[in-house]
Parts: structure tokens; C-alpha cells; sequence
């Protein structure tokens, strides 16, 4: 099959979404699949082969904060042209609300057009006042999915339709074979994350560490992602600050290891989290998780049967469950299994195989997709008797 | 005099350019929601001949096999308006044979088997994921046409209001389970 994947976000950032396509196309390569995915990247930056460049990314100001878009003129010249070469039985794009290529894409092409909604942001007012131009644009779409039930049940509510839900994929073989490092072993409580990103939760552990400390001196707390980390120690009492170790940004290979080693993992996220990909990567190495209880969260942990879940924002509940986690190896024991099998419904081979049933169920009934001016949906000249053969 | 004139035209010619851009819009909906009802078709239809197979293969014990075929069996040769009943009954039915996990290890056993029961695990994942893609579209489709322009316009045409495809697409629980 010959299956184009559009990805809205600059490839050379790291990123959930980023990290899904490339996972999702390497395993369709794998498969012996023809796979080629257009992102934004500067014209310098190495690229694997399957990777086509739309151009540069332009930071503009968009819902908030700044983002790095692609559109206008040139864009939407290079997604006709990828259209065209490309000759896709599928076209598979990822975040297509975003003002970017996913949505130049929706306009460009015709045929069957596969989503992925990924996050679940309430409806921002640019939207609103698009809606008619993005309905007409999302109308193309065969069949959206939404990576998590939250994320679906939000999809419905913005622009009504449905979706048909898979979950972001793990190689949970990667995390489960990982070797662990022993200097983070013992009484240590793992979080990975943007240290200055307030909506990952690190204030909250913080606020929670003194208590635990209080309950269990020896624990240590490892940080594994970037951001300022004496600004992050602020709110702790001076003599406590050693039992916090950072590790600045990991690799994949040390991530896993981390999540080999650690003995509790703790996911303090506040909020705008739609799936979750995290928590999965720690079940599957088998690191015992306690995470706030966020609507995606819970769905992940199984409304808490894979892993423990306590009062978003609070604390004092983190600190009492940690320490009970930390004092009762059974229970971690029990967790780390629960987690582990519950973790393989996450795994690329079966999420793989659910996105590739969607593919061939929407490329059932249809021709190929085409650049919408040389597919069979006749553009504007066309129906005025004007198109050129 | 004549800008007036002008400005009517102007305003004249866009009109019809939106209610011709919005009367292709709803040709294509009407063309995806074709796509999708026949991706639906293909699958129905693909399940209950899977069902069907593993009925005749004397596999199963007589009951299940007979219950399974006749569900089966009036799946296939039903008429468009007892087609989500019949649809609905051999959801039923399957799940009532594929209960257990004993049951489908029983049919993984035999020569053959392992195709056969992967071939109904895609089959009953695949129906419910078809009908919410045709079941999108229609909705799409429906919310355009109760709109004041497509009405006043007839922009639809003689094309028939199209409807969902409503049944039970509960898949058996032991072919379900994802953690194998």
C-alpha cells in the first residue's frame, strides 16, 4: 500500500506527535509498505529518506502561545506537488484542526483521507470563526481517530461526527528489555518531563516531596527532562534540595533505563494531557505508576486497575500514596504486573495493524487520492467548463 | 445607474459561485458516504461468511453450529430493511458462541483454525470500525443538507436523504481482548 502521512509540526523538534509518525512510518516500512510523510523542516536538517520537506516553519502567535505553522502560498504549492508524486491510496494526517499542513492537505487532496486527532483543546475562537471553512475541509476526512476516548468524546462535542479510537503506539519491548542503572535504583521516585512547564505537574511533587521525605528520609527524587532546575528547587526547604537529582534531557536509550530502575513513578500532570504516552512507557518497562487523575490518565491506567491514581492537584494525596507505594514492595509487585500485561494493547503491533484496518477499510470502496484538481471531484473551472485536460 | 447595476451582477455572480462551491461539497459527501456504505457492505459481508465457514466446518459442537449458521446465514440474505436486524442477530450470535476463550482456542487448534479465528477477530473489529465511518459521514452530510441554503436551493437534488446504518456491532468478548 502506498500510504502518505502528513505531519503538521516541525520535524526537527522533538514532540508526542512527531514521535508517533516516525514510529508509525518505520513500522509500515518494516511491513514492506511504501510510506512517505511530509513535515516541516528546515532545508538543512538531515531527514530520513521517507521524509519530504514542506519548508521552514513560520513561529506566528496562534491559541495562546506561538507556534510554528506552515501555510500560505509556497505550502500549499509543495502539498499539491507531494499529492501528485506521491500517487497515495492513502493519506493519513495527523492533528488536522492545526492551522498547518493538515489542513492544506484536507483542501489539496481528494480521495480517502485518514485523521488522527491528538489533542483535545477546547474549541479556540479562531475556530469558532473558521468553522465554516474548517467543516467544508474536514467534511473530506473518511475516518478520524481519536488516541484516546477523551480525546474522541471532545471531537464529537467541537465539530460533531465520530471517530473510531486507537491509542498512541509504545515498543514495549524496547522499554521491557531495557538494562536498569543501579546508581537510580533504591527508594527513588522517577518524573520525566518539562521541568518549567507548570501543566506537567513538577510544583505539585514538589510541594508534596517534604512530606514525603518526612515519612521516608532515604527516598530520592531523579528529574529527567530540561528547563531551570534551581528554580524548580525553590519552594523546597534548603537541606532537603540534595535528595533532588536532575538528569536534564535523556536519551531514549536512558529513558528506558531510567524507567527500568526507578521504583515508583509519578505523573503529577494538572491538565491538557489527551492521551498519555508516558505512563505507558513506564508500564511497559515495569515501573510501579502513580499519576494524577486526569480523564486520559485514568483510561490508560484502567480506571486505576494498572496503576494508582490520586486527586489531580492535591498534594498531600501524592505524598500519603507514595509513601504507601514506597513502603510496600507487594503492591509495587502486583502494579508491575498488572502494568505490563495491560500495556500490550499499546504495543506497535497491535496498534499498527488497528490503524492499517482503518486504511484498508476506507480504501475498500475507492480509487486512489489526487490532487483534488486532477482527481475525479471536479474543481471550480471544471464545472464551468473551463478545467484544461 | 450603471454601478448599481454592476454591483447587483457582482454580487449575483458570487452568490452562485458559493451555492456552486457548497453543491460540491455535497456531491462529494454523498460520494464518501457511497464509499463508506460499500466499505460496510464488503465487511457485513465478509463476517458473515466467516461465521458461516466456521459453522459448516463441524468445528464447533451441533448447537453452536447450528445457532451460528442460521444467524449467519439470514445475515446474508436479508433485505435492505431487515438488514440491521439480521446484522444485529449475528452480533448475537457470535457472542454467544465466542463467550469463552476455551471456545476459541477449541476452534485455534483444529487445521485451518488459526486463519479462520484471526479472519473473524478482523472481521467483527472491522465492522463496528466501518459503520462509524459511514455513520460520520452520513451525519456530515445530513447537518449540510438542513441547512436554509441547501433547502431554498434545492442544492441536494433528487439525491435521497441518506441514512445511518444503526445495529449492534458489540464484537464476542474473548475475540476482543487485545492483551494476548
Amino acid at each position: 500500500m502506498r500510504i502518505g502521512i502528513v505531519c503538521p509540526y516541525s520535524w526537527d523538534v522533538p514532540g508526542g506527535v512527531q514521535f508517533h509518525i516516525r514510529d508509525l512510518a518505520e513500522y509500515f516500512i518494516r511491513l514492506g509498505h511504501e510510506v512517505s510523510v511530509l513535515a516541516p523542516a528546515d532545508d538543512d536538517t538531515p531527514l530520513p529518506p521517507y521524509v519530504v520537506s514542506a519548508g521552514r516553519a513560520v513561529p506566528v502567535p496562534y491559541n495562546g502561545s506561538v507556534a510554528r505553522l506552515n501555510f500560505g502560498f509556497l505550502s500549499a504549492a509543495r502539498v499539491r506537488r507531494w499529492l501528485h508524486d506521491g500517487h497515495f491510496d492513502v493519506v493519513h494526517i495527523h492533528e488536522p484542526t492545526s492551522p498547518s499542513l493538515g489542513l492544506l492537505t484536507c483542501w489539496a487532496a481528494s480521495g480517502p483521507i485518514v485523521a488522527t486527532f491528538h489533542t483535545s483543546n477546547p474549541r479556540s475562537k479562531a475556530m469558532i470563526a473558521a468553522y465554516a471553512i474548517l467543516q467544508a475541509a474536514l467534511e473530506k476526512i473518511s475516518a478520524r481517530i481519536a488516541v484516546s476516548e477523551y480525546a474522541r468524546r471532545t471531537l464529537v462535542e467541537h465539530l460533531g461526527g465520530d471517530a473510531v479510537v486507537i491509542p498512541n503506539g509504545v515498543d514495549v519491548d524496547f522499554f521491557a528489555k531495557a538494562e536498569p542503572n543501579p546508581d537510580w535504583q533504591g527508594d527513588t521516585i522517577g518524573f520525566i518531563g518539562r521541568i518549567d512547564e507548570p501543566r506537567k505537574g513538577l510544583p505539585v511533587l514538589m510541594r508534596a516531596l517534604p512530606r514525603i521525605l518526612a515519612a521516608r528520609p532515604q527516598t530520592r527524587l531523579l528529574v529527567a527532562g530540561r528547563g531551570d532546575e534551581e528554580e524548580a528547587v525553590e519552594s523546597l526547604p534548603a537541606e532537603l534540595r540534595s535528595r533532588v537529582e536532575f538528569l536534564g534531557m535523556v536519551s531514549d536509550e536512558d529513558k528506558a533505563r531510567f524507567l527500568r530502575s526507578v521504583d515508583l513513578y509519578v505523573a503529577p500532570n494538572t491538565g491538557g494531557e489527551s492521551f498519555g504516552i508516558i505512563l505507558v512507557e513506564a508500564m511497559s518497562a515495569g515501573a510501579p505508576v502513580l499519576a494524577s487523575d486526569l480523564d486520559a490518565f485514568a483510561q490508560v491506567l484502567d480506571q486505576g486497575a494498572a496503576g494508582e491514581l490520586f486527586p489531580n492537584e492535591d498534594s498531600d494525596a501524592l505524598a500519603d500514596a507514595a509513601v504507601r507505594l514506597l513502603g510496600d514492595p507487594e503492591r509495587r509487585a502486583e502494579l508491575r504486573e498488572r502494568g505490563s500485561a495491560h500495556v500490550r494493547r499499546f504495543d506497535w503491533s497491535t496498534v499498527g495493524a488497528d490503524i492499517l484496518s482503518v486504511y484498508e477499510t476506507v480504501t475498500d470502496g475507492t480509487t486512489a487520492v489526487a490532487a483534488a484538481e486532477d482527481g475525479r471531484a471536479p474543481g471550480l473551472r471544471a464545472r464551468f467548463g473551463l478545467a484544461r485536460d | 445607474m450603471t454601478a448599481t447595476l454592476i454591483w447587483i451582477f457582482v454580487a449575483l455572480v458570487a452568490i452562485g459561485l458559493y451555492l456552486s462551491w457548497t453543491a460540491g461539497r455535497l456531491d462529494r459527501l454523498h460520494t464518501r458516504i457511497d464509499a463508506a456504505r460499500a466499505a460496510l457492505d464488503a465487511q457485513l459481508l465478509r463476517r458473515a461468511s466467516v461465521a458461516q465457514e466456521l459453522a459448516t466446518s463441524g468445528v464447533l459442537d451441533p448447537a453452536a453450529s447450528i445457532v451460528l449458521y442460521e444467524a449467519a446465514h439470514a445475515a446474508r440474505q436479508a433485505e435492505e430493511e431487515q438488514r440491521e436486524v439480521a446484522e444485529s442477530e449475528l452480533s448475537q450470535a457470535l457472542r454467544a458462541v465466542f463467550a469463552e476463550h476455551a471456545q476459541v482456542e477449541v476452534v485455534r487448534e483444529v487445521p485451518g483454525g488459526e486463519a479462520a479465528t484471526h479472519e473473524l477477530t478482523e472481521a467483527v473489529r472491522r465492522v463496528p470500525m466501518a459503520r462509524r465511518f459511514h455513520n460520520d459521514a452520513v451525519g456530515a452530510a445530513r447537518r449540510l443538507r438542513e441547512h436554509r441554503k441547501v433547502r431554498w436551493f434545492r442544492l441536494a437534488g433528487h439525491a435521497p436523504v441518506p441514512s445511518s446504518f444503526e445495529m449492534d456491532d458489540e464484537p464476542p468478548a474473548a475475540l476482543a481482548d487485545r492483551t494476548g
